[in-house]
């Protein structure tokens, strides 16, 4: 039997961030909408109140929020030529699963990118020449920071962020970042407070001649009520954050922010338990009908709709672009193509030291509790002299202390079991601290997503293939910024220096840290380099669109969730504002 | 009922409605409004396990005490805390077999598995049994190993001894039976012993939170606010465990 459910104006695939954004702005400007979901509904008081929140073994070790490699899992090799093998176990990748995404167990750090991230291209040329690009497949994202400033603004208010603004209007402020582009309003809650080490660090990067500020948080420094009516409550710097749902309506995510007003619209719908196949199209191939979907007992059915969001998690919205014919795959051998094209990851490197003695208390933290200097981030630095472009933000952080996650942060040579380990570990859980470097990466030719031609997900579709490894431009990158680091961690005076550099390494995603994956779907002014328009419109089957950091056609030195927010409530706007007025391309190409 | 005995029975009625809720035949779960329900989910319940109980998957004895003694060497009884096996970490293991962790229920195990292609793709070994069955095996081949090398049960191996097999399994260096990857099977067992040494008592080891007090850990306290701005003291605080001492 094939269930056939009533037409809707707007179906979204995936209801975490982007959904709950887009579903919240649809809903408002009155269109009927359902969301289907392939986890469960998921809520603070049923699933992470504090009684259950506080569980490292559950919630870190065991991954309970995260979509499980028996549901879909991604396969992976460095180069062309190489077969590529499943992720079998847990590993870098943290694809969102159940209502709330990764929306619900992130972290929380809350960027707005540099200008210079979304014209790379443009204005590298214009600043050291055309030279300076060779071998990278870097282009500009067809929208501009001033463009995205409004719908940035807009999602740090949903989400109640918490920083201090260091461009407002073009005024340089000391206790902000200096080197963001130009906010219309400071944030809408106040900065975190500093932990021991956020302090050393500040102190330490601030006597050095750098600009430090505190990272902008979706960890609530106060409580806050947003635009939509609801309340939120203050961080109890917990430390069970990153990965781990939060129970005191503190962290920014769909359940705390938009949910409980979305969920009393009348015109909006949730499927759960419900896994999207893939979208059909008309017979014509210029726009979709709708998308076919399984339920958990295995009863496939059809969701009709006029328009098709895709939101779920970045390779899974490349997935399901090539598993429903949405725009043209692309081809490393040929360059032609763009589903699948400019396959980024997040470079990164750490600088670990200890201090004896002293006492950094590490269990006091949030997923987002950092000092950070952007003094190497970006173009934010003369890079003439230098063999790359790009760079990191470096940071002081205090994330978090949980003892399964730490029960290795010995000192090098310890040994990790035994008395040996039981007398080290009291000692250097305490005073050990890390300078971590999150940097940007840039597109190259050969790093990008496909169907994987072997293994198949537990519906008996392809799973997505990940080709990539670590390109000339940002080994070099993160060399420098990993130097920078480690010149801040002597002058903080931290012994025992250990440096982990991941680029020094092929890529493999059981060594790295990182679960920024972007780009595959990416957004651009050129339907040749790009499978979306600037609104994120398929630039082939005009009523889909594709939203969430596949959009992004090289990644920032930042985390990428406010990027992904802006994006939705843009793609959003211009849904109910033009194109269900007038469905058609929204910009020629 | 106390509130650890509630805690306790929490668990079981989870088991009980977990049945109901999957016995119909549903359409799509179709959600309109916010749901009424605000009891928490069944799969979210805690479910505390019961130190000193009944094994469930590691019911052999020879393959207790393999693991007993291996445990007590990776983590030892001295002036830092109790031994693993004095700390629950057993109990703790054979409720994390024989649940979904055990099962290897969140992990991908369709083939084919190349390991040579595989193996050097992701910089380290790849398995299709399930963590029950690595056990399984890696328990017999550790009980193999000492009555071919010393010709006595592993479980009675002199504590040098059994520190210098584990030496030697983690530098990869020793070779155990029927195909068992030694290496891999030691980094398991080490990972997992200390996840009961570590993990709340609420799954069955770090007995009276001995884990946490050796790392000076205060638990699930949830709220630190009264305390980031003492930075770099010692603050001294007990820890608390999402399960009632009394």
């Amino acid at each position: 039997m094939t269930i056939e459910r009533p037409r809707a104006d707007v179906v979204i695939v995936g209801l975490g961030w982007a959904g709950s954004v887009m579903a919240e702005e649809l809903t408002r400007a009155g269109l009927e909408v359902v969301a289907i979901e392939r986890g469960k509904w998921r809520d603070t008081s049923t699933d992470f109140p504090p009684a259950i929140a506080a569980d490292e073994l559950r919630w870190h070790t065991r991954r309970g929020m995260l979509q499980p490699m028996s549901v879909e899992t991604t396969t992976f090799r460095n180069r062309v030529g190489q077969t590529a093998a499943p992720v079998r176990s847990w590993s870098a990748f943290q694809y969102g699963w159940e209502v709330g995404g990764a929306g619900t167990h992130w972290a929380g750090m809350s960027w707005r990118f540099l200008p210079w991230d979304f014209q790379a291209a443009t204005m590298t040329r214009e600043r050291y020449g055309a030279a300076k690009l060779e071998g990278l497949q870097v282009q500009d994202w067809g929208v501009t920071y001033e463009e995205m400033e409004p719908y940035y603004d807009r999602f740090e208010r949903i989400a109640g962020t918490s920083g201090a603004a260091g461009n407002l209007n073009g005024e340089s402020r000391a206790a902000g970042n200096i080197f963001e582009g130009p906010r219309k309003r400071d944030y809408p809650t106040p900065p975190l407070k500093d932990t021991h080490w956020m302090a050393t660090y500040r102190q330490t990067v601030s006597d050095m001649g750098y600009h430090p500020f505190t990272v902008p948080a979706g960890n609530l420094s106060q409580a806050y009520v947003n635009p939509l009516g609801v309340a939120m409550g203050p961080c109890t710097y917990c430390g069970f954050c990153d990965f781990h749902g939060c129970g005191n309506f503190s962290k920014s995510s769909p359940q705390a922010c938009i949910l409980p007003v979305l969920m009393r619209r009348p015109n909006f719908t949730v499927l759960t338990e419900t896994e999207v196949l893939h979208a059909v199209k008309h017979d014509d191939g210029k726009t979709a009908k709708g998308v076919k979907f399984v339920t958990k007992d295995g009863e496939e059915g059809f969701q009709p709709a006029d328009v098709v969001c895709i939101t779920a998690y970045q390779m899974d919205n490349v997935r399901q672009m090539l598993l429903g014919g949405i725009g043209t795959p692309y081809d490393p051998r040929t360059g032609e193509g763009t589903v699948g094209r400019n396959y980024s990851y997040q470079t990164c490197s750490s600088v670990t030291g200890f201090f004896p003695g002293q006492k950094m208390n590490p269990f006091i933290g949030a997923g987002a509790l950092a000092v950070q200097i952007d003094d190497f981030n970006g173009d934010n630095f003369d890079h003439s002299d230098l063999d790359f472009i790009g760079g990191a933000g470096i940071m002081g952080f205090s994330t978090n202390g949980r003892p399964i996650q730490n029960m290795n942060g010995l000192r090098k040579g310890t040994k990790r079991w035994g008395s040996e380990w039981k007398s080290a570990i009291g000692r250097d859980y305490q005073e050990a601290a890390t300078i971590f470097c999150q940097g940007t990466s840039m597109p190259v030719r050969d790093a990008y997503i496909d169907l994987d031609p072997t293994y198949k997900d537990r519906h008996g579709q392809p799973l997505m293939r990940l080709t990539f490894d670590w390109n000339r431009n940002d080994i070099a990158m993160t060399k420098f910024t990993t130097d920078r680091a480690l010149e801040i961690m002597r002058e903080a005076g931290g012994e025992d220096i250990m440096i982990d550099n991941q680029s020094e390494k092929s890529w493999n995603p059981y060594m790295q840290h990182s679960s920024h994956t972007i780009g595959g779907a990416v957004m651009g002014a050129d339907p040749t380099t790009s499978a979306l328009n600037p609104f994120l419109q398929s630039w082939e089957v005009h009523n889909v669109f594709v939203v969430g950091a596949s959009a992004f056609p090289n990644n920032g030195g930042y985390n990428p969730t406010l990027t992904v927010g802006a994006l939705a409530v843009r793609a959003a706007q211009a849904i109910h504002q033009t194109y269900v007025n007038n469905p058609g391309a929204l910009v020629e190409g | 009922m106390n509130r650890r005995e509630a805690l306790f029975s929490l668990g079981a009625a989870a088991t009980a409605s977990a049945t109901l809720v999957t016995a119909g035949k549903a359409q799509a779960e179709v959600i309109k409004g916010i749901p009424a329900a605000t009891g928490i989910s069944p799969d979210h319940l805690p479910s505390p396990v019961r130190r000193g109980g009944g094994f469930q998957v590691l019911t052999r004895d020879t393959d207790r005490q393999t693991l007993a003694a291996v445990f007590d060497r990776l983590i030892p009884s001295d002036a830092n805390g109790p031994s693993a096996t004095e700390a629950g970490c057993i109990d703790f293991l054979d409720a994390q077999l024989a649940g979904p962790f055990g099962s290897g229920a969140a992990l991908y195990l369709e083939g084919p598995l190349n390991q040579e292609n595989d193996e050097a793709m992701m910089g380290q070994p790849q398995f299709l049994a399930t963590p029950r069955e690595r056990y399984e095996s890696g328990l017999a081949a550790l009980e193999a190993y000492a009555q071919s090398t010393d010709g006595v049960a592993f479980a009675i191996l002199s504590p040098n001894r059994i520190d210098e097999i584990l030496t030697g399994l983690e530098a990869g260096e020793i070779e155990l039976p029927d195909g068992v990857n030694g290496q891999a099977f030691f980094e398991l067992m080490l990972q997992n012993a200390r996840e009961g040494y570590l993990a709340d008592p609420l799954y069955g080891g770090n007995k009276d939170m001995a884990g946490w007090k050796m790392m000076g850990f205060p638990g699930a306290r949830y709220d630190f606010r009264p305390y980031i701005e003492r930075r770099g003291e010692d603050l001294g605080l007990t820890p608390v465990s999402l399960i009632p001492n009394d």
